[in-house]
């Protein structure tokens, strides 16, 4: 898979780490209900099919992405900065 | 038709014209008591221990594809009960015990081969943790023995011990672990469960799940819509897409797993090897291919096929655990999808809807489990009690945090297994 890290360019998979499903952005505040944390910490959606995912570039440029990419083909469509997109 | 030894001399000297297909190919019925969505494994063994234990054959198996066709199909067939926590060890002792007995039981050869399993160490710490892991297994009941580096080099002596990264200081030798055709355990457990009455429905992808009141009435299918009392969901790699036709979002990542086979090789591996710091497992298959695998890839997919660089690792681990790895030829290499857990342990229970019952998180090592699995989710379905074996894989724990069960110590966590 090649990842189009928007500092560095298309760069292959290996340079990267992936951390997971991007809900893992939407952290709930320290007093949210528990279930809002089970919610984040434990249950996915897991989709067959698009999915949004934070992967780390750390044998590049070390930020954050969020990439889009297809878990059924493995076609990668997007990556944009962690940064801009949970300021949003 | 009963399998024997007389049978093929029989079958033999009259040209092979007797035999039968092994199980029959019925049409979907409009209810039955119980409707068990996913003909792999754990659907199958489940069949069968609810036919055979609880009297239970109004029951029938619904297939989106072929049985087998999943993961049962494709993992590298690794039996094995040498769990350190509580929960996990005795549930994996319970399914070891019924590995024993599995043939005489389904009255098929499922090829189950107690070569023994050796787990190696690296470090003194590491031979600490796994004394620690042996004295769990002889208190469970299971067998365990330390051996020292010369004890592996009499049964391993092809291993390179002195290789830089991981000198070998030892290993855990588990003389009951070992291997058993992936395929036939399918077959066997679905022949058993059609001999007592059980239909066996392929071609048949459940799409929805019935539920008035709070309680599951029955399920529609790409053969028709079919009514049951109770509905169980076995479906491993797919279990968050068809529970989410029940409403539920499970604590479930799907990932893939690659595996490995060589050409056909004379005997030169006895034991499966497991070399936990490489990332790297080998056994060698009847056949004589080496079958090895290592890691996830570590992203979600539902492509049941892996990339390059895990590719690369594994045989890079290979080479470094034994060197003439690199003389035999790369067959095939395949994936299969597995239902990530948090913490890396299964769940067998209730789903919070009447009626509806749940058996998933088997992550990398289900095919052990499946006699276990199938024989404590029948009790559960047949009881609507937990089996004691299983009784720890609750599906509540990560919602509460009690009961975890995190056997390798990593955390409870998407991504860390
Ligand atoms: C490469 C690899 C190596 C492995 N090695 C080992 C090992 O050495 N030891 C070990 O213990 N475990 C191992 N495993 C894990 C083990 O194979 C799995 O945990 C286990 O097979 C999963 O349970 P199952 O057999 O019921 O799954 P499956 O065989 O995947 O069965 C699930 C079935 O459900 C069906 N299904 C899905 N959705 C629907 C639907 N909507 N309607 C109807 N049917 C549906 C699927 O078609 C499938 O047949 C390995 C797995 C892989 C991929
Ligand atoms: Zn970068």
């Amino acid at each position: 898979m090649l990842i189009p890290c928007p500092v560095c360019g298309p760069r292959d998979s290996r340079e990267f780490t992936c951390k997971g499903h991007a809900v893992t952005l939407a952290r709930p505040q320290a007093d949210a209900p528990p279930e809002a944390w089970d919610a984040y910490l434990h249950l996915r959606d897991n989709p067959a099919g698009p999915t949004r995912e934070l992967w780390h570039h750390n044998a590049g440029c070390t930020a954050w992405l969020v990439v889009e990419r297809n878990t059924v083909t493995h076609a990668v469509t997007g990556a944009r900065l962690a940064g801009e997109v949970a300021a949003r | 038709m009963r399998y024997s030894g007389w049978q093929v001399l029989a079958q033999g000297i009259t040209g092979n014209r007797g035999w039968r297909p092994a199980w029959r190919d019925p049409a979907p019925k409009e209810a039955y008591d119980i409707v068990i969505i996913g003909g792999g494994g754990h659907g199958l063994s489940t069949a069968h221990y609810l036919a055979k234990e609880h009297g239970l054959t109004n029951v029938a198996v619904l297939e989106k594809g072929y049985l087998g066709g999943g993961s049962v199909g494709r993992n590298t067939t690794i039996v094995r009960a040498n769990y350190l926590l509580e929960g996990n060890s005795q549930f994996y002792s319970h399914s070891l015990r019924l590995w024993e007995g599995l043939e005489a039981d389904l009255n098929y050869n499922v090829m189950h081969s107690q070569r023994g399993l050796i787990n190696l160490f690296h470090s003194d710490g590491q031979r600490d943790a796994f004394v620690r892991r042996g004295n769990m297994m002889i208190n469970q009941g299971d067998d365990a023995i330390l051996l020292d580096r010369e004890g592996c080099r009499k049964l391993l002596p092809y291993l390179d011990y002195e290789q830089t990264r991981f000198p070998i200081y030892g290993g855990l030798y588990h003389p009951r672990g070992g291997t058993a055709r992936h395929d036939a355990v399918a077959w066997g457990y679905a022949r058993a469960a059609d001999r007592r009455g059980v239909d066996l429905i392929q071609n048949c992808e459940v799409t929805g799940i019935d539920i008035a009141g709070g309680r599951v009435t029955g399920v529609q299918t790409t053969r028709g819509a079919i009514r049951a009392k109770k509905v169980a969901i076995v479906v491993a790699g797919r279990s968050s897409q068809v529970a989410a036709m029940a409403g539920l979002r499970l604590p479930i990542e799907s990932h893939v797993l690659q595996a490995f086979v060589t050409e056909g090789l004379k005997p030169v591996i006895n034991h499966v090897i497991s070399y936990g710091m490489g990332h790297f497992y080998i056994s060698q298959s009847d056949k004589g291919g080496l079958v090895f695998g290592g890691d996830l890839d570590f992203y979600a997919s539902y492509a049941a096929r892996g990339n390059l660089p895990m590719a690369e690792h594994v045989a890079e681990a290979g080479m470094t655990l034994m060197p003439m790895i690199g003389r035999a030829r790369m067959l095939r290499s395949w994936g299969g999808i597995m239902d990530m857990s948090p913490d890396g342990s299964p769940i067998i229970d209730k789903a919070p809807v009447e009626g509806l019952y749940l058996n998933c998180g088997w992550c990398y090592g289900g095919f052990k489990a499946v006699p276990g699995s199938g024989n404590c989710f029948a009790h559960l379905i047949a009881t609507d009690r937990p089996h004691k074996a299983a009784s720890a894989f609750r599906l509540d724990r990560f919602e509460t945090g009690r009961g975890l069960m995190d056997e390798e110590g990593t955390g409870s966590q998407h991504n860390l297994h």
